[in-house]
């Protein structure tokens, strides 16, 4: 005998397309014009924070730095679809979603600043630390998510990975937990096309990063990126279901993959065309102004607003001032006496004195 | 009550488990199977599947979710089946369970035990016998604990449980059923990062831990020596001061291992007696491991672990230079 035992299809959700005209029967009844408007701020100043920081990394005054440009959409839709119960924990290039989550600008430069401190994650924002290490954040979302299933709490872990981290084995692992043990836990593929020189095409022969999911046994849905609508709503759905859920989001990276990069050396200027005329920021632009819900003397002081906050988060961040006990001071619940050593003997011999960044 | 190490373990973890909730157990087998070599034995029974947790076949992703639970407010203690296996899972442990403290400031920390069987002398076959502690220790932030016998056992699991750092918790497999010692039923804690004196002389100190304790005890005996014997308990962060006082007073110095010789525990502890009490030394540090090369198959294992003869040849150099 023979028999097709199994078959699996992915959906794809579109709700507003790039010339900002919406469907109306897929739009999320919960959005009222006000979450709109704020979407699309929020699109705004990610973008000019983005910028800045670009900027201070080009002048010397920030470390090497991965852009979201181009990528707001998936971001803002998807942090304003959690509820602030949920909880996200991120990659590297989540920017806008520590933004949307209320995390203070000025910390976040003091991170890109190169201190710890930039860590420092004030309770409301319920979002772990930018995670370096490609994918390995995956486990620690199934923990959480566990650990929301355990206290009963109702809350669901949003976590972000790009394209080139669902090669990765704590994907799978990540998601097989979430699918045994029926996680409230939420995979946002930030799919932007790119691992740094690696397009998307050399991670899998998958056509889908969303069909990953069938084989953990959880849902999964592949959706336009750069719509923030289709993002919110499939992100909102997500949650509101409490199942383990992978949301592929297509997207594109217009700048770098950090500030030591090239794309030059590895993408054509018709690709990256062909994307910008597939801004998510324009898109959402044009919606609005369709419904009457922006215009240019709105966007004018919007962009007055965001340059001035921007500024003044700068302005804090750099007046943080290093101490550099403090590396030694955080490493365990309590100072072993050989570290303590270590520490007194670079104090009481000024050895750090003149050393600068 | 007489108990192995096994017995011993057993009995912590089902007492902290009846006095913090928000503790799990998470590994392979660790349910109705009660662990490959019974460690966690009728614990499910006692605190259900959802407490003791047979998870699937994956050690980063066991680290890992333990890492977040820790993260969100529970204390994990996760079982790796051996500690070969645990390499799978050691990208989580250096890149993460480290310096989560440190790189948030103390904003967040990860109270977690990871346990794990260790080191060889049982026949098992190939990536069941390896002796990891020193990784470990290398990398700061985790804190490496390792005993010797069924007290130290059950009395430091249980302060690793009550510690709010990720402590990794190594038992030696050849000592888990090797002999029974008196174990008191309430709990009981013996510190972290103090060394062991379990022998007092005078004319030379010795410094082990796990499996090699029990060699070195054996030759301390048969040679009559007049010698300290320090059991580290803790690798990391290790006993300075215990070690440099009993070298001042002995002059001579043998470090015995089980692990590969070359860049281990041993050349640690070597390097602080030398920069730190050279002028008290009578006679050159001395160290004994195991050879410098990968864990051979269980046919081999005894020529390559330190055994009395190597450590009896280790201590007349010691004692005659």
């Amino acid at each position: 005998m023979k028999t097709e035992i199994f078959v699996s299809k992915i959906n794809f959700l579109r709700v507003v397309d790039e010339n900002g005209n919406a469907d109306e029967s897929l739009f999320p009844k919960d959005l009222d014009s006000g979450t709109l408007v704020r979407m699309y701020r929020l699109m705004l100043l990610s973008r000019e924070f983005d910028a800045k920081v670009l900027s201070l990394q080009r002048q010397g005054r920030a470390v090497t730095y991965a852009p979201l440009l181009g990528e707001e959409a998936t971001q803002i839709g998807s942090a304003l679809a959690m509820r602030p119960s949920d909880i996200f924990v991120p990659s590297f290039r989540q920017h806008g979603v520590f933004i949307a989550r209320g995390m203070p600008m000025d910390i976040m430069l003091v991170y890109w600043r190169g201190y710890e401190e930039g860590n420092i994650i004030p309770k409301e924002v319920n979002g772990t630390p930018i995670i370096v290490p490609v994918s390995t954040q995956l486990p620690h979302a199934a923990g959480m998510a566990f650990a929301q299933l355990y206290n009963k709490t109702g809350a669901s872990v949003l976590v972000y990975v790009g394209d080139g981290g669902t090669s990765e084995g704590d994907f799978y692992e990540a998601i097989n937990f979430a699918g045994v043990w029926r996680l409230p836990l939420i995979v946002i593929i930030e799919n932007n096309q790119w691992a740094i020189s690696e397009p998307r095409s050399r991670q899998t022969a998958s056509q889908t990063l969303a069909q990953k999911a069938v084989a953990a046994g959880i849902d999964s849905i592949q959706v336009d990126g750069n719509d923030v609508i289709a993002v919110y709503s499939a992100t909102r759905d997500a949650i509101l279901s409490g199942k383990p859920t992978v949301i592929e989001c297509i997207t594109y990276r217009m700048g770098l993959h950090t500030t030591s990069d090239d794309p030059t050396k590895y993408r054509t200027d018709s690709e990256l065309e062909a994307w910008k005329q597939k801004d998510p920021i324009s898109r959402m632009k044009k919606y609005l102004e369709s419904k009457n819900l922006w215009n240019e003397e709105m966007e004018k002081k919007a962009a007055a607003e965001d340059a001035a906050l921007i500024d003044n988060a700068v302005e804090t961040a750099e007046k943080f001032k290093p101490n550099p006990r403090s590396i030694y001071e955080h490493v365990y619940s309590y100072m072993p006496e050989t570290l303590k050593e270590e520490l007194d003997e670079a104090e009481a011999n000024n050895f750090w004195q003149g050393v600068t960044e | 009550m007489m108990a192995n190490m096994v017995t011993a373990i057993n009995n912590a973890l089902e007492q902290i488990m009846t006095e913090n909730e928000k503790i799990v157990l998470l590994g392979e087998d660790i349910g109705i199977d009660g662990g490959v070599f019974r460690v966690t034995e009728g614990l499910i029974n006692k605190f259900g599947e959802r407490r003791v947790i047979d998870t699937p076949l994956a050690e980063s992703g066991i680290i890992g979710a333990s890492i977040g639970m820790a993260l969100s407010g529970m204390h994990p203690i996760p079982e790796i089946q051996f500690a070969g296996f645990m390499f799978l899972g050691f990208g989580q442990l250096i890149n993460h369970a480290s310096r989560f403290r440190s790189r948030t400031r103390s904003t967040m920390s990860l109270p977690m035990v990871v346990r794990t069987p260790v080191s060889g002398g049982v026949r098992t076959l190939e990536h069941h016998s390896d002796s990891p502690e020193a990784y470990y220790s290398h990398i700061g932030g985790l804190i490496v604990v390792e005993p010797s016998n069924p007290y130290d056992a059950k009395g430091l699991l249980i302060k690793a449980s009550r510690m709010n750092d990720p402590v990794i918790f190594l038992e030696p497999t050849k000592l888990y059923r090797l002999f029974k010692q008196e174990v008191p039923e309430e709990m009981y804690e013996i510190p972290i990062g103090k060394a062991n004196l379990i022998r007092e002389g005078e004319d030379l100190t010795i410094i082990t831990y796990g499996t090699m304790l029990h060699e070195v005890t054996s030759v301390v005996k048969k040679k009559n020596l007049n010698a300290d014997v320090i059991d580290l308990r803790t690798i990391n962060p290790i006993d300075e001061a215990a070690i440099l006082k009993s070298v001042r007073k002995t002059g001579r110095v043998a470090i015995v291992h089980e692990a590969s010789l070359s860049f281990g525990v041993g050349a640690e502890i070597a390097a602080r007696i030398a920069d730190k009490a050279i002028f008290d030394l009578k006679a050159p540090i001395v160290r004994v491991g195991s050879a410098s090369l990968p864990y051979p198959f269980p046919g081999y294992e005894n020529y390559h672990i330190p055994n009395e003869a190597k450590i009896s040849k280790a201590i007349d150099r010691l004692m005659t230079s």
